[in-house]
């Protein structure tokens, strides 16, 4: 038999991290800890105003200073934008928000940059705010893109020029008017929250150079190294051959880091100073207001319902604060409208989702994309109508919720496959959060224990031809190097694709060697990481490639045992007789060419490879939104548990459940960490983080000790649960879940704190002073 | 402008004996960072606000950026370097208590002070102390799992 | 980073520290003291502080050190609010500076950096406001002793080249009943939307506030009023707000109308506490 046979079994067990050694020891590199002689360093200058333009800049003073190497601003750059070219890389003649870079110093040492940037002189004419997007769709709002129809643009984007917005998605699904006219209860409700950011612990940062030969390489902060390439030639007509990227570990994403911008600004640090090599790092400063920040949503919601609770009409109206520059925001608004309701059957849904310029830091990509925004409008609302309807909240969604035969507003019909079971996860939640105890129970004369809870549901938005590869190479000893484009942000994923490859290969997934650093020149494309699509896609892409090495191996070995191929298996380190195992050869034998013992070789080194691209994906019509925009969703109910002093409105969160279909768990740890880290950012974006605007547009709180994330010791108790129905697409079925586990928790902190109060609370975060104003606080004059 | 003033200063840094120039105001994270390439202590916000540059400070958590070189002159310092297969460590990889791992070296240097200050902390002790640090990636549990499993106390492990 | 040089000085003594400043200050260059040292580095990144020259009073003997001398508790300006904190002499300062930043941040911060320091909170100033403190004074003659009351007024006034040397807290005030509460925006890291600390002194109920107004206070006007039992519990803290001596602060850790609600609450935590009418947190 088959000797030092391994305990196999990878899928499902909690197998320690690839990245784990180097983590806990300080070994593990990111971009900042590349410190290599000769580079320079960069420093932007930001603009402290919200809207205003430049009157003057002056950089005399600067350029005394030694060490200066080259100053940028002032100056004509390409525009650049993702869906809209709207942006200067530097800010030219006009200031658009808080934060924006105005002119850059590159120097020796960073010191000598901030004191070059601290000798610049600026001198702004200030110019009237747009300071929300509902403000900005005033009839005499001031117009922060006057040549907005100019702007050169991607496909399935809709800017309206002369007003201040940058695109709008309708969906038109069934019949609004026959949906009113069935309903017997109406509940239209508003909702609102500023931006935010992503607060990521390793604040973005890049480093560019311009080769002799042309070659562009970046060492890179990203979330999309390979995105990189495709706008560099987008933007500056650069061939993709000719960039190469370095992603070294990620410290934290959360979308963050999809969006390009100091790349941009670097590169053209770099091309000033003759293409040496120039490191760009925000402060945690520029970090929070000058790049990418989460969206800002004003947005309303009008449900209509039989009055034994059947939904019959969703219309819905969102604003999206995109802030001074589309970057991302505008396709997030789409994704906003692909799933504007919650994860309900509705027949007949209307909705227009605007993306509207601000004078606020811009929009990207924040983990959840839109959905945590959208839902907590939609959760709230059906809240409201349970209300209405004198419903148990949990009914109504159960009653309505989505399942196989359904269509989602964009019409994709779905199967269990694609949705999964939305009512199984509401049944076991009624039953962990003790539901039927009732809402609200009284602790003492003021303290009261309530609870709240909501539906999610998403679906990833990509490019139609994204795509992930990965490659695998063999060692003289059997092990395989398994490199993958898939950038190590956090959630272990390529730890998940290590077991995805030993599962498949029947082997020591201590065997496995995962290469973390992304180089785009060696390493296989995938698209983006981001939308919690690693595993699917390029778990995908493992198996092909396992598929691959495979056939490979059992061609060689067909010959050397003279046993044909598909009598062939592979598993134990071995190629072996599936009828007599005894006979065999190992792998280490055949991995880098069978050698004879008289010297003759057959074959080189075992490469392996696969490929995986998203399945018939469309674009989405522009008049209905009609089209299917994913792969699968994952849908999942939550809640969540608090105890509140009905006397000053101070509460505390004592647990947070999750129900969450995940279709299978393949790295029970992993996907525990996934969803509590998830759950505890949504905790905090609901409850305590935003932007605090002064009524110039200015960021009030840029700092960690006035914006502030979730601490140790304020998390909850997290009580999460598993539902496993299976995406037939994906590899053992797994769903993607880096996300949900955020996307319901405003919503259900909302719906927790509006049932214990009585008052029906439409502004995040939930922060004491929210509540009491909306409970009645602050109506009397003060004493 | 006059050159910048540079001073020659011996520290101890994980028991080895290092000669340093430093500027009086670069701060003790620039100069283990920059000038002895100890780079798993982190800048996260150069501001004593997150914790990610935490260091021992003759056995005491401090926030290498909150600390001018200078001070640390003669002290025995402590970077995430100097630790080596500690029960934090394992403790930290078995219960997933780190993803993106930009924080763990700042939490792990705060918590082995504090299994080694206060072995028999209790909750509220372990909140004081980990409040100082932000992890952005997990919950939390993982951290909280992690630090208790390695404790006197030590309850849950699992 | 600081994108400023300056020259370091670490004096072993006062009159070392005393010579040295005037020296810099011969040379015509902007001179201070650090003892933490925290907010030379996060203001002067941000350009809020420069200085041409830092003298650092950590090395000069017994800055540092607490003890019991006589009728008074000493300790040292250059004491940490860990050590305060940990070695517990006075419960009412030990649980106030508790709240401030968070543990590792305490560990360098000193009380003289905390209650001279520029970010107006200074919280570890309310125990001694209300305990009437002496403040040991570095001088040109050595150490001299002043209430705290005399120098006080919404900061600490010293003149230039002094510095605090060391905190005098009589014995008596340190075992009466206290309470301190600090009240944030949210949750339990930040600056104060509030935070008071009172101590009950023979039936006299003493209070300081901060996170009120962008200064630390103690008021006789309000503790009149809080201390006229004639009148209902709620009418005292009402009345009492009447003599606040400052608009209070609109900012983003709340509005003042807010910041009022939650001032009222507190202060009727505080003295129903004091009181002995009803535990609070």
């Amino acid at each position: 038999m088959i000797k030092g046979v391994i305990k196999l079994g990878y899928i499902g067990k909690s197998v320690i991290r690839k990245d784990a050694f180097e983590k806990v020891t300080g070994e593990a590199k990111y971009t900042n800890d590349y410190q290599e002689m000769g580079t320079l360093h960069a420093k932007m200058m930001i603009s402290p105003l919200a809207h205003a333009n430049i009157v003057s800049m002056d950089f005399s003073e600067a350029w005394k200073i030694p060490g200066v190497k080259a100053i940028l601003g002032n100056e004509p750059y390409p525009l650049v934008g993702e869906e809209i070219k709207d942006r200067s890389p530097i800010a030219y003649k006009r200031v658009r928000y808080h934060g924006e870079p105005v002119a850059v110093v590159v120097a020796e040492t960073p010191m000598i940059a901030k004191r070059g940037v601290d000798a610049i002189k600026v001198s702004y004419e200030p110019l009237p705010v747009v300071n929300s997007p509902r403000d900005g769709l005033q009839k005499d709002a001031p117009l922060i893109h006057e040549n907005l129809e100019s702007y050169e643009k991607q496909e399935g984007v809709y800017p309206n020029p002369n007003t201040n917005i940058a695109n709008l998605n309708k969906i038109r699904k069934g019949n609004i008017e026959k949906g009113f006219m069935e309903s017997d209860v109406v509940a239209e409700f508003s909702v609102s929250f500023h931006p935010s950011d992503h607060a990521a612990m390793e604040t973005r940062g890049t480093i560019a150079e311009i080769r002799p030969d042309g070659t562009i390489i970046f060492t890179a902060s990203t979330q999309a190294p390979f995105a990189i390439k495709k706008i560099m030639k987008w933007y500056f007509g650069i061939e993709p051959g000719k960039v190469i990227v370095n992603t070294p570990f990620v410290g934290g994403a959360y979308g963050g880091k999809a969006s390009v911008q100091l790349e941009i600004i670097a590169y053209l640090a770099s091309k000033a100073v003759g293409g040496k090599p120039v490191k760009l790092v925000n402060t945690r400063e520029e970090d929070i207001i000058t790049s990418s920040v989460h969206i800002g949503l004003d947005a309303t919601v009008k449900l209509g319902a039989t009055k034994d609770g059947m939904l019959k009409f969703a219309e819905i109206q969102f604003l999206f604060d995109g802030g001074a520059y589309s970057d991302k925001a505008v396709d997030i608004s789409r994704a906003g409208a692909v799933d504007c309701t919650g994860p309900y059957q509705i027949d007949n849904i209307w909705c227009n989702s605007f993306c509207i310029y601000t004078n606020h830091p811009y929009a990207g990509a924040y983990r959840g994309y839109s959905h945590s925004e959208v839902l907590f409008a939609f959760e709230r609302t059906m809240d409201v109508l349970a209300e209405k309807l004198s419903m148990d909240p949990l009914e109504l969604r159960y009653k309505n919720a989505i399942r196989p035969g359904n269509t989602t507003p964009t019409q994709v019909l779905l199967n269990s496959s694609k949705v999964g079971n939305l009512h199984q996860c509401i049944k076991r939640l009624k039953v962990l959060m003790n539901w039927d105890e009732g809402q609200i129970i009284a602790m003492d004369d003021r303290k009261i224990r309530a609870k709240g809870a909501c539906c999610v549901w998403k679906t990833s938005t990509f490019d139609t031809d994204a795509s992930s590869g990965v490659i695998l190479t063999f060692n003289s000893d059997g092990s395989i190097n398994l490199m993958s484009g898939v950038v190590e942000i956090g959630t272990g994923t390529k730890t998940v694709l290590a077991q995805i490859l030993a599962e498949r290969m029947k082997m020591d997934i201590n065997n496995i060697h995962v290469k973390m650093l992304v180089d785009t020149q060696t390493t296989p494309e995938h698209w983006k990481t981001v939308g919690s699509r690693g595993t699917f896609m390029a778990g995908r892409a493992v198996l092909k490639a396992a598929d691959d090495a495979i056939r490979q191996l059992k061609d060689r070995a067909a010959c050397i045992l003279r046993v044909p191929v598909k009598d062939l298996e592979v598993g134990y380190g071995k190629v072996y007789f599936v009828d007599s195992p005894q006979i065999n050869v190992d792998i280490k034998d055949l991995a880098y060419g069978y050698k004879f013992p008289n010297g003759h070789t057959i074959g080189g080194q075992i490469i392996a490879s696969g490929t995986y691209t998203l399945t018939r994906l469309t674009y989405l019509d522009p008049e209905t939104g009609k089209g299917n925009p994913g792969p699968e969703w994952t849908v999942a109910a939550q809640g969540i548990e608090v105890e509140l002093d009905t006397r000053d409105y101070t509460y505390k969160i004592l647990k947070a459940y999750s129900v969450i279909d995940i279709g299978k768990v393949v790295n029970e740890k992993a996907a525990l960490g996934q969803v509590m880290g998830a759950m505890s950012m949504g905790i905090a974006f609901g409850g305590r983080e935003e932007f605090v605007f002064d009524e110039f547009g200015r960021v009030l709180n840029p700092q960690l000790r006035t914006y502030r994330p979730l601490r140790y010791g304020e998390h909850p108790e997290y009580i999460i649960d598993f539902v496993e129905t299976p995406h037939l697409a994906a590899p053992y079925g797994a769903r993607g879940v880096g996300e949900h586990g955020l996307l319901g928790m405003p919503a259900a902190l909302g719906n927790c704190l509006s049932a214990a109060l009585g008052v029906q609370l439409n502004h995040l975060p939930l922060i004491p002073e929210q509540i009491w104003r909306m409970s009645g606080g602050g109506k009397n004059a003060a004493v | 402008m006059s050159s910048d003033p540079i001073l020659s200063l011996l520290f101890l840094v994980n028991s080895e004996e290092k000669t340093v120039t430093v500027r009086p105001a670069d701060t003790l994270l620039y100069i283990l960072r920059v000038r002895l390439g100890l780079t798993g202590s982190k800048p996260g916000c150069l501001n004593g606000d997150c914790g990610a540059c935490t260091v021992l400070v003759d056995g005491t958590p401090m926030k290498s950026c909150l600390m001018l070189a200078v001070e640390g002159e003669g002290k025995q310092i402590t970077t995430i370097e100097g630790l080596v297969n500690t029960p934090i460590q394992k403790a930290f990889i078995e219960k997933f208590a780190f993803q993106c791992g930009y924080c763990t070296s700042g939490f792990l240097m705060n918590c082995h002070a504090l299994v080694n200050i206060e072995p028999n902390a209790s909750d509220e002790k372990i909140k004081d102390w980990l409040e100082s640090n932000i992890c952005r990636c997990t919950g939390y549990k993982e951290i909280e799992e992690a630090v208790k499993s390695v404790l006197n106390t030590a309850e849950g492990k699992h | 980073m600081l994108p400023f040089n300056f020259e370091y000085y670490k004096p072993q003594t006062i009159q070392d520290a005393f010579r040295q400043f005037y020296s810099f200050r011969k040379e015509n260059k902007k001179t201070i003291y650090i003892s933490g040292g925290t907010e030379l580095i996060t203001l002067g990144r941000l350009n809020q502080v420069y200085t041409d020259a830092v003298i650092d009073l950590k090395r000069i003997q017994e800055y540092s050190s607490t003890f019991f001398h006589k009728d008074y508790l000493v300790i040292g300006g250059g004491a940490t609010l860990t050590t305060i904190e940990e070695v517990n002499a006075f419960p009412l300062l030990s649980k106030t500076v508790k709240e401030i930043a968070d543990r590792t941040a305490r560990n360098k911060i000193t009380i003289a950096g905390n209650i001279c320091g520029q970010i107006f909170y200074r919280e570890a100033i309310l125990p001694l406001l209300i305990t009437e403190c002496l403040l040991g004074i570095a001088g040109a003659e050595g150490i001299f002793h002043l209430p705290l009351q005399d120098i006080f007024n919404k900061e600490i006034q010293l003149r230039e080249g002094e510095f605090i040397f060391s905190i005098l807290i009589e014995n008596k005030y340190i075992k009466l009943p206290y309470v301190s509460i600090k009240r944030r925006k949210q949750w339990d890291i930040g600056y104060p939307l509030v935070t008071v600390a009172a101590i009950k002194n023979n039936d006299e109920i003493r209070m300081a506030f901060s996170g009120v107004s962008p200064f630390p206070f103690r008021s006789e006007e309000m503790e009149k009023v809080l201390n006229d039992r004639a009148l209902s519990l709620e009418d005292r803290v009402e009345k009492s707000l009447l003599s606040l001596p400052g608009p209070v602060l609109n900012d983003v850790e709340g509005s003042s109308g807010y910041r009022l609600f939650v001032l009222k609450n507190t202060m009727m935590d505080a003295i129903e506490e004091l009181e002995g009418e009803r535990n609070v947190k």
